[in-house]
């Protein structure tokens, strides 16, 4: 540790006021007075200020990590290691180690390098235990924009905050700094809005200003009713879709009954994703409904239920090839297919509109 | 550099739900400007994709914002969406007094940060724009000196969708023609008159680079046109560079926007805009410049 490139920051620090970190407190009146959890000493002069200083590597190291970061940034990386809960002493005990905190699906480990410095790490948190060998490494945060943007199947994600991340990656050897970037390449301004929340200066758009904020194709989403918003956010906004916490309701003082979920960081606005889908669901909703009359058993109602569930759920992966036991079982699909739709692919014969008789 | 204001790089752009390449010219040429150092701070932020145009200012740590839009001519999205979404104060369209052509910049606050943010025009109008559509047939070609013996068709949609999009292709050929190098220019469209789809009517040379004037490969890029152009019957099966259609040789370059000297445009509207960005501009042509290719 370079101890005293530390002190020549802190003794020109204080010369522009108060130090104040974590137990640590300097100033300078008549002569210069420190603070520390061992106890006072005043009217110190600079070389005792610098040897009293000295004594504590920690609580120096501490203050200079935590100078020289500010805002949002500051506020992640010390909540990553509890720094406002864990005394410094205890909490370098605990950095010697490695400290570790989850963000999302990410799992993010600090510790100190064979120079006493923070260094990060970022996984998936499913591979918090997997040998860093068996994953692919970067060391760019980057170099995470590519990987993440396929889930594990290959497929595009278009929402970042899904909780679809790939995993198998590992980014190593980051600056507090390459940590905050990398967090951000995963789930973009995730730390800014989280700041923000916590700083009680989050801005939330809720659902119809947003909506009438649109112009072009997207005009027509404020048409949507109020009900529907509902419907959307059961759809698109609940932890199952979304990391993210929904904080925007229907209208500022007009909540919506689904729940916004539990996730760490909020969301404040409704996203290009569910603007996009809801412009969608806007144009479907302004058809009349119709009562057909379809002929099935109790088992094929409850099949066409089970069919729904499994496709909304994302479960249809998970149904087992042979067994017919569940509704969504592909060749249970299939049989029902073939027996309830016609050659014109209509459920029970019925066509969809009555003159296509 | 006593009052040096920290200064940011903003690339803005479409992105989409459907298609991971769209956003990638944008990240790839913020990676060069990165790289370049004209800037603390180069960051992007999408339409359609995350961080968001609503909050991608937020993540800006710098000053200062020079907010580049990575589209091909002015228009709704310049014009209208993105101000709107950045939450730029007082943004009006006349603050660029364009033609359609010729968009500066405007320099405004936004309403959820504490930044200067420098508007800029869009990549597409600059007139060193002509140099990367030109870079892109040296690229398509392998030869930094293509041009005797050859056609170039700058392709873009017509005027169905903006009128301006139209401007911008004919401004570009406009320019590329004036300069002589190559034997025949011309804008052809996808949509009117005279049409992508009967390409070498217009061209008396055996060889012919075709460059969309797009900002990403998608859609209209790898399918319709390569279709509509007879390059391929069926735009899955692929297509050669250089293709046989018709007697002539048609070198399909793919969207503009997707090559690497975009760049360097991007870095001239922030410094038109008033960023200081050094010998950026003059290091990211040299950087950005393609192999020669081997005889």
């Amino acid at each position: 540790m370079d101890t005293e490139r530390r002190l020549d920051a802190l003794v020109g620090a204080v010369a522009d006021g108060p130090v104040d970190c974590d137990g640590l407190r300097v100033e300078r009146d008549d002569g210069y007075a420190v603070e520390t959890p061992e106890g006072r000493h005043e009217g110190l002069d600079e070389a005792a200020l610098r040897e009293t200083l000295a004594a504590d590597e920690r609580l120096l190291d501490n203050w200079w990590t935590w100078h020289r970061l500010d805002g949002s940034r500051r506020a992640f990386l010390r909540w990553v290691e509890g720094a406002d809960e864990r005394p410094v002493d205890e909490r370098y005990d605990l950095l010697e180690e490695g400290l570790t905190a989850g963000w999302g699906n990410l799992w993010i480990r600090v510790d100190l390098d064979d120079a006493e410095t923070r260094r990060y790490e970022l996984r998936h948190a499913d591979d918090a235990a997997v040998d860093p060998a068996d994953l692919t490494s970067f060391d760019d945060p980057l170099d995470l924009r590519r990987p993440l943007k396929f889930d594990d199947d290959g497929r595009y994600r278009p929402l970042k905050t899904a909780p679809n991340a790939p995993t198998g990656w590992r980014l190593g050897g980051l600056t507090g700094r390459d940590c905050v970037e990398a967090v951000d390449v995963a789930y973009p301004a995730t730390v800014a809005n989280w700041h923000r929340e916590r700083t009680g200066t989050l801005d939330i758009t809720h659902w119809r200003e947003t909506t009438e904020r649109q112009t072009g194709i997207y005009g027509v989403v404020e048409e949507l009713p109020r009900e529907a918003v509902e419907w959307v956010a059961e759809a698109a906004c609940v932890d199952s879709q979304c990391l993210k916490r929904r904080e925007w309701q229907y209208d500022e003082a007009d909540d919506l009954a689904v729940d916004g979920g539990d996730g760490q960081f909020p969301c404040r606005e409704p996203c290009s994703l569910v603007v996009a889908a809801a412009r969608r669901w806007t144009t479907l909703e302004r058809e009349e409904e119709r009562t057909y009359e379809l002929t099935l058993t109790p088992s094929e109602k409850e099949q066409v239920e089970a069919v729904i569930d499994a496709v909304a759920d994302g479960t249809t992966d998970e149904i087992r090839e042979a067994d017919v036991y569940e509704g969504a079982n592909r060749y249970r699909t299939r049989y029902l297919r073939a027996k309830r739709l016609d050659d014109e692919g209509n459920l029970c014969g019925v066509p969809t509109d009555p003159g296509d008789d | 550099m006593t009052d040096h204001r920290s200064q940011a790089l903003v690339v803005v752009a479409h992105g989409s739900h459907l298609n991971p390449d769209s956003s990638a010219p944008a990240n790839e040429h913020a990676d060069t400007v990165r790289a370049s150092g004209a800037f603390d701070e180069v960051r992007t932020g999408f339409w359609k994709e995350e961080p968001s145009l609503r909050e991608v200012l937020r993540t800006v740590e710098a000053d200062e914002a020079y907010v580049v839009p990575l589209f091909i001519s002015e228009g709704y999205f310049t014009e209208q969406v993105i101000p709107r979404e950045l939450r730029l104060d007082g943004w009006d369209v006349s603050a660029w007094d364009s033609d359609g052509l010729s968009a500066d910049s405007a320099t405004l606050t936004a309403g959820d940060v504490e930044k200067t943010v420098h508007y800029c025009g869009p990549v597409g109008t600059h007139g060193s724009f002509t140099d990367v559509l030109v870079r892109r047939a040296e690229s398509v070609t392998g030869d930094p000196d293509v041009g005797r013996d050859f056609g170039l068709a700058v392709v873009g949609h017509g005027t169905e969708r903006n009128e301006n999009s139209a401007k911008a292709i004919e401004y570009h050929a406009d320019r590329i023609r004036e300069r002589g190098r190559f034997e025949e220019v011309q804008a052809l469209y996808m949509d009117e008159e005279p049409e992508v789809d009967d390409v070498t009517d217009y061209f008396e040379s055996d060889d012919v680079v075709v460059v969309p004037l797009f900002v990403s490969d998608g859609f209209h890029t790898q399918e319709d046109i390569p279709e509509d152009m007879g390059l391929t019957d069926d735009y899955r099966t692929g297509y050669d560079v250089p293709a046989a259609v018709d007697g002539s040789r048609l070198w399909y370059a793919g969207a503009v926007g997707t090559e690497s000297l975009t760049a360097d445009v991007i870095i001239e509207r922030a410094a038109d805009a008033g960023a200081d960005v050094g010998d950026a501009v003059e290091r990211v042509r040299d950087s950005t410049a393609p192999e020669p290719a081997d005889d």
